[in-house]
């Protein structure tokens, strides 16, 4: 009854839970990331590229305000090499209440918050939107593609349709992967908008991925350490199961009239 | 204690003995490990050990958390950003701790429904049910209150709309809204309290499942055939038992690492699965989120809640009856609070005499359609308030009342039930062939 029972309950589970993010159909698409699946990894130069990207262009109006600027130089992360991490901080400025003035920022302190009252902070953006549900809205891809948050934010990077609108006496611009259709955030990227030093590709396409695998980092630093964890832990979950089976099947074969394993 | 017949620790070194007449605690310990446990109970019979484990790992893992956490409205969304970011392991502890709560509701619901099908909450074990329901109850506040504590939009809006239920009670109601949050709305005294509540009520379960327990141990374990150990002598009783220790606890542990293998997957792989992204958004008094969804093991009773709206005739009647005071929304609270206690009162709703639901050839097929409609219910709490799902909202929780209240009552009346076994060892020989031993081999 109860194994019959199982199979539809599972079902039944994984359709209840895909409907939470059941929104309004808005076109994200489905990028490849480096870091999707249970063995995927941050690929250490794409996260410098799109640090980059977002210095240069996401900054100007976007924050980072709970990310430490020393875990930068991290293990799983853009990994840049401490001198570099500390000459970048001092290009923000922080407000130090203990001098009640601003002073260069060090690698000690955070990332400066949004500059522009309504840009939201984008610390935690690739967890805070799902990109998608499937297959069949069970959400069971996650496993294998993550909550596509990433993809959301390359999506909205790409999807503008070049049409412009004025409500309020704001700039709406069109963009197919934000619900409702209508951004009020200007095409921020466009080809070879930024320049890489070892001339990588920085078409719009590249560049958009680049900075959501960065703002992927950004919102789950510690992703390696985490999936790691798990795979140690299934991995060790998995064997003392065997050790507990055959414990059990060794324990009860008297009992049940088997001969001993 | 009473109960089955069985040994008894004797302490036999001096020191033993000048410790078991200060303080029993070593027999205790062994009357408890070695209790005479039904030797046919099935795999249905292992979500109390994993029940036991994730209230441990909650209780531990959140005692770490609360260390490095700040119930401020503030400071508690950038604390547990802290956590994941500059905590050795903090990502782990609170991945473990909110997919935990999960895995808690996954074995309580399990752990339920074979109560239900087995018959266990029958007679003489009604106050173990009634235990149980209350730990049930207990379990949702803690996980409801822990879930507003990373502050989020989630966190806010679900709090602002489930203490809004008790603002529908006539009369008193909005003075036990504010009183509940400590002020007209969700604020930092809210934050406050539900922190300090979210920490009590575990050790509170804790109690109530030694409790649960201690009541089972009385009236012994019911099992699949629900038909009562022999309790004539002791070696009547040890040909239908077997000591706990240690043949279920090895069932048991096996059973839990592979249960904690999947557990692991989920946390390490896809630990957001069972979250909603919008409370990665710090909470915002001034911004309503799209949708407001519960967590996924509250959904079966918000859909009972909203299933009844003012245009169906039973909300219709109590309200013309009331003159008013029952609404359609103080309804909706009292169906969705009914639900559980229809739930607590199965002991002596069921008339049936026949204990386990293997002999029972209707009640068989009620059941799973029972399973079916508390799956459908919590589907249906996910999805929008408008047709179709209202009315399908509807009709799953006229039947979540109708099994309770009709459905089971009715059974034990024009059911013919099926022979039993005479004896747990007639099963279990039954199953395992004549070859099976009756007396556990040492």
């Amino acid at each position: 009854m109860f194994r019959t029972l199982a199979l539809s309950a599972v079902a039944a589970f994984g359709l209840a839970t895909a409907s939470f993010a059941a929104g309004e159909a808005t076109h994200v698409e489905d990028f490849d990331f480096s870091f999707e699946g249970p063995f995927g990894s941050f690929d250490q130069n794409q996260l410098q590229r799109g640090l980059q990207i977002y210095t240069e262009v996401c900054s100007a109006c976007h924050g980072l305000k709970f990310v430490p600027i020393r875990t930068l130089s991290d293990e799983g992360g853009p990994k840049l090499p401490e001198d570099q991490v500390r000459a970048y901080a001092a290009n923000f400025e922080v407000f130090d209440a203990e001098l009640d003035d601003f002073r260069p920022a060090t690698e000690k302190d955070h990332f400066p918050g949004s500059g522009l009252e309504n840009a939201p902070d984008l610390s935690l953006m690739a967890k805070a939107r799902a990109g998608f549900h499937g297959p069949y809205g069970l959400g069971i891809n996650q496993m294998f593609k993550g909550m596509g948050g990433a993809e959301y934010i390359a999506s909205i990077l790409t999807e503008y349709t070049g049409e412009e609108k004025e409500e309020a006496g704001v700039t709406l611009y069109e963009n197919k992967a934000f619900p409702g259709g209508w951004i009020a955030m200007a095409p921020p990227l466009s080809d070879e908008l930024v320049e890489f030093a070892d001339g990588h590709e920085n078409d719009l396409h590249h560049l958009a991925k680049d900075v959501s695998a960065f703002l992927m980092w950004t919102a789950e630093p510690k992703m390696m350490a985490r999936k790691q964890a798990g795979f140690v832990g299934v991995l060790f979950l998995t064997l003392l199961s065997v050790l507990l089976y055959l414990t059990n099947k060794r324990i009860w074969a008297p009992v049940k009239g088997k001969k001993s394993v | 204690m009473a109960g089955i017949p069985h040994d008894h620790y004797e302490p036999k070194s001096s020191g033993e003995k000048w410790l078991h007449s200060r303080l029993p605690v070593v027999g205790l310990l062994y009357d408890t490990l070695m209790i005479p446990t039904p030797k046919n109970l099935n795999w249905m019979w292992i979500w109390g050990i994993v029940l036991t484990f994730v209230l441990v790992l909650q209780i531990v893992t959140g005692i770490v958390l609360v260390m490095h956490y700040t119930p401020h409205v503030d400071m508690a969304f950038a604390s547990v950003e802290h956590i994941m970011r500059n905590l050795n392991g903090g990502y782990m502890l609170r991945y473990l701790h909110s997919n935990g709560a999960s895995l808690f509701f996954v074995a309580v619901y399990a752990h339920i429904f074979r109560g239900l099908y087995y018959g266990s909450y029958k007679s003489p074990r009604e106050v173990t049910w009634i235990i149980g329901m209350l730990i049930y109850l207990a379990m949702m506040a803690t996980a409801f209150m822990g879930y507003v504590l990373p502050w989020g939009q989630m966190s806010f809006w679900g709090a602002t709309v489930i203490t809004g239920l008790f603002g529908a009670i006539p009369f008193i109601g909005e003075g036990l809204q504010t009183w509940l949050l400590g002020g007209p709305a969700v604020d930092n005294a809210t934050l406050n309290r539900f922190f300090s509540l979210h920490y009590l009520l575990p050790f509170v379960i804790a109690g109530l499942v030694v409790v649960h327990i201690w009541a089972f141990h009385t009236t012994g374990n019911n099992n699949p055939t629900g038909v009562e150990v022999r309790r004539g002598s002791k070696e009547e009783a040890e040909k239908d038992t077997l000591p706990f220790w240690p043949y279920f606890v090895i069932k048991d542990l096996f059973a839990l690492a592979v249960i904690l293998a999947g557990f692991f997957a989920i946390v390490g792989f896809m630990p957001h699965y069972l979250g909603h992204p919008d409370n990665y958004i710090e909470a915002n008094p001034l911004s309503t989120p799209a949708h407001i969804v519960p967590e996924w093991y509250f959904l079966p009773f918000y859909a009972i809640l909203r299933a009844f709206t003012s245009d169906v005739w039973v909300v219709i009647i109590a309200e013309t009856l009331t003159g008013g005071i029952i609404d359609a929304k103080f309804f909706g609270v009292l169906a969705m609070f009914g639900a559980i206690a229809v739930m607590a009162l199965a002991p002596w709703l069921d008339t049936s005499s026949v204990r386990s639901g293997r002999y029972r050839p209707m009640f068989k097929w009620w059941f799973a359609l029972l399973v079916v409609d508390f799956f459908a219910l919590m589907w249906l709490g996910a999805m929008p308030a408008e047709e179709p799902y209202a009315t399908f909202s509807l009709i799953a929780s006229a039947y979540w009342f109708g099994y309770f209240l009709v459905i089971l009552p009715l059974l034990g009346v024009i059911e013919k039930p099926l022979a039993q076994p005479g004896t747990i060892e007639d099963d279990f020989k039954a199953h395992y062939g004549k070859s099976a031993d009756a007396t556990p081999a040492e």
